[in-house]
């Protein structure tokens, strides 16, 4: 979709940067608060410090995606092996029903479950991000062509080689894509789940709200926001790369990854 | 006679039925609202007709051993539809006959096993609906009878005493407000999706220059998530309608409804422009030149080929994004905009479970309801091209 560029005019490069000078140097920024927001006592959020917010905000969305994709991908793979193909319409049936669920219920039904902290965000997380990986798992493994399977068999190897060597590395841009919208929609959610009592960079967002103060609102809302771009654009990149990186892309691919994109949203 | 599983689907739900049904409790009772409550297991609420459910249950085990016919798997279907009946029933019946026994400050509700058993029984109603193909206008039919007689228990009273809908009955004004302000909300994102991204949708089917600036952006604001872009639209709403008064009067301000309408039509653009703009491409060259060929206008090509044939993708856009307004609708919230998100919130700031219940099912009936008109309506509007 998007050229690499190269130099200052690179989107990552600079994004990242504004992204990485806003999480160190936000303090520096206190007399422009005061100036823009002149009624308020307190014009900066320091509860914590925004290092430590974006390390916990981060920190959720990697564990709750790990457990999403190696749960995503397990599922995917067995029901597109021989052995599992019954149970495919049953996982097609709940990933088609989860994705109508709006990210926020999943988060405040998990409270009544597990309780407040940080562990309902981490499993509604898990729970809500598995559904695009899983989706592009059997979209990739489906896009690679019967005759590239036989090909890969007549040469002798085993199933697990074929998966692994063939069907995997041919579905890898797919399911790229399947876990850019997971990882994209976590970062947001993870935001909201500082209602059910983690800490992340909704933090700021929240406590402005009830408090009346746009400047933690502004701050909190800022580093949001370009956390989520910087990281859509990186993984914009790695399907670049990768994309580049092979000429052999099965055909169906970027339909795949097209249905795989539409199904998105925004928590 | 040899004994095999024939579905293993149904087998596999089934099992995990029966360790909920034994292992979890199905109900929880609490002597008022604030306390949290004790278990009750499945088996100590089946006595007398209750015990009736086990029919549907037992058959629905049964089943699992028989070939996959049609006949089974209607059978499997009605089965379904009579054990979520049932179980919703008992929880109503059980609900009622502790009030009386307990005092009316007691509360009861729906324990993890039942929402586990209830759960299973739509996923096992759901599997036997797709093995029977239906052309899509029937599924939707058949999976809202499935549906039905627990709407109809739910609209006769019949569950009054649960703890949830004692809590919708405390606040039935809060609730009815929520209601038709979250639909509001909807309704009000909706018309300028259309009005600004139909019109979008066009222009990039026509030029594909405009293609990469625009769908860059749309999808910029697509990747912001919703808390940060409200947060971020409050700073620049606020001060535009401090220094026009004529804004602040038509209600646009920093919080309220207008700002949570203004970031959900900006979320609402990708999924809609992209929808018009594939809708149009996937009309057949040639159905456009042999309209041309008859002599019909540029302007008749497009109001009677195009716009016809594209418009069960494009209905299909409109669904991504009535399901996705629904949604965001509950963190708009936090902004004041009310709607569910309001009860849903202060369910969670006040650590009232109920609350969050009350909040959050119909938010999520609603988009499972809005899914399935527009699934309705784009295989009414498919089934009416064909014929």
């Amino acid at each position: 979709m998007s050229r690499t560029r190269a130099g200052w005019a690179d989107p990552l490069l600079w994004s990242g940067g504004v992204l990485l000078l806003l999480i160190f140097g936000m303090p520096l920024l206190t007399p422009l608060f005061r100036e823009l927001f002149p009624e308020l006592d307190r014009p900066l959020y320091l509860q914590e410090t925004f290092p430590a917010l974006v390390a916990a905000h981060l920190g959720i969305v990697a564990a709750s995606s790990a457990v999403a994709i190696v749960l995503g991908l397990g599922a995917g793979v067995l029901v597109t092996r021989a052995a599992g193909k019954d149970f495919r319409g049953l996982v097609e049936t709940v990933v088609a029903m989860g994705q109508t669920f709006p990210p926020v219920a999943v988060l405040a039904v998990a409270v009544p479950l597990i309780g407040f902290g940080v562990w309902p965000a981490l499993i509604a997380l898990a729970l809500y991000g598995l559904l695009p990986i899983v989706q592009s798992t059997i979209a990739g493994i489906e896009s690679v062509p019967e005759s590239v399977r036989e090909a890969a068999r007549g040469l002798g190897m085993n199933p697990l080689r074929v998966l692994w060597q063939v069907e995997l590395p041919l579905a890898l841009p797919v399911l790229i894509a399947g876990i850019r919208t997971s990882v994209i929609i976590n970062i947001g959610t993870a935001a909201i789940a500082s209602t059910v009592g983690a800490k992340t960079l909704g933090s700021p967002i929240i406590v402005g709200l009830s408090g009346f103060n746009t400047a933690y609102i502004l701050q909190g809302a800022l580093l949001v926001a370009l956390l989520a771009i910087v990281t859509d654009l990186a993984f914009d990149r790695l399907q670049t790369r990768l994309q580049r990186g092979r000429a052999t892309v099965p055909a169906a691919a970027p339909i795949a990854r097209a249905t795989t994109q539409t199904a998105r949203s925004t928590p | 006679m040899r004994v095999r599983v024939h579905n293993r689907v149904l087998a596999l739900l089934w099992l995990l039925g029966l360790a909920a049904a034994v292992g979890v409790a199905c109900l929880t009772h609490a002597p008022n609202r604030l306390v949290t409550g004790t278990g009750i297991r499945f088996g100590s609420v089946l006595h007398g007709a209750n015990l009736l459910v086990l029919l549907p249950g037992l058959w629905l085990g049964l089943a699992a051993f028989l070939r996959t016919t049609w006949r089974v798997q209607v059978s499997v279907l009605i089965a379904a539809t009579l054990w979520l009946a049932g179980l919703v029933y008992i929880g109503g019946a059980e609900a009622t006959r502790l009030a009386e026994v307990d005092s009316a400050y007691s509360r009861t509700s729906f324990g993890g096993g039942f929402w586990i058993m209830l759960t299973l029984g739509w996923l096992i109603a759901a599997d036997a609906l797709s093995r029977l193909k239906l052309k899509p206008v029937a599924a939707v039919l058949v999976g809202l009878a499935v549906l039905a007689p627990l709407v109809a228990q739910l609209a006769s009273g019949h569950l009054a005493n649960l703890s949830v809908l004692k809590e919708y009955a405390n606040r039935q004004d809060v609730f009815n407000d929520a209601l038709s302000r979250h639909l509001e909300i909807v309704a009000a994102t909706l018309i300028p999706t259309l009005l600004i991204g139909v019109p979008l949708g066009v222009l990039a089917y026509r030029r594909q220059g405009v293609r990469p600036p625009l769908f860059g952006v749309l999808n910029v604001i697509q990747t912001v998530p919703s808390i940060a872009l409200f947060g971020l639209l409050i700073a620049p709403l606020a001060a535009l309608a401090a220094h026009v008064p004529v804004l602040a009067q038509w209600g646009i301000g920093g919080i309220g409804t207008a700002p949570a309408i203004i970031a959900l039509t900006l979320y609402s653009l990708l999924p809609m422009v992209r929808s018009t703009t594939a809708g149009l491409e996937q009309v057949p060259a040639s159905v456009v030149d042999a309209a041309r060929g008859m002599g019909l206008s540029a302007r008749q090509i497009f109001w009677r080929v195009e716009v016809p044939l594209a418009l069960p993708v494009l209905l299909a856009g409109l669904r991504i994004t009535t399901v996705q307004a629904i949604g965001l609708t509950t963190v708009a919230a936090l902004i004041g905009a009310g709607g569910f998100g309001a009860i849903m919130f202060q369910g969670l700031l006040s650590s009232a479970i109920d609350l969050v219940l009350l909040g959050v099912a119909p938010v999520i009936a609603l988009a499972v309801a809005a899914d399935a008109l527009f699934k309705l309506l784009v295989a009414l509007v498919a089934f009416g091209e064909k014929r």
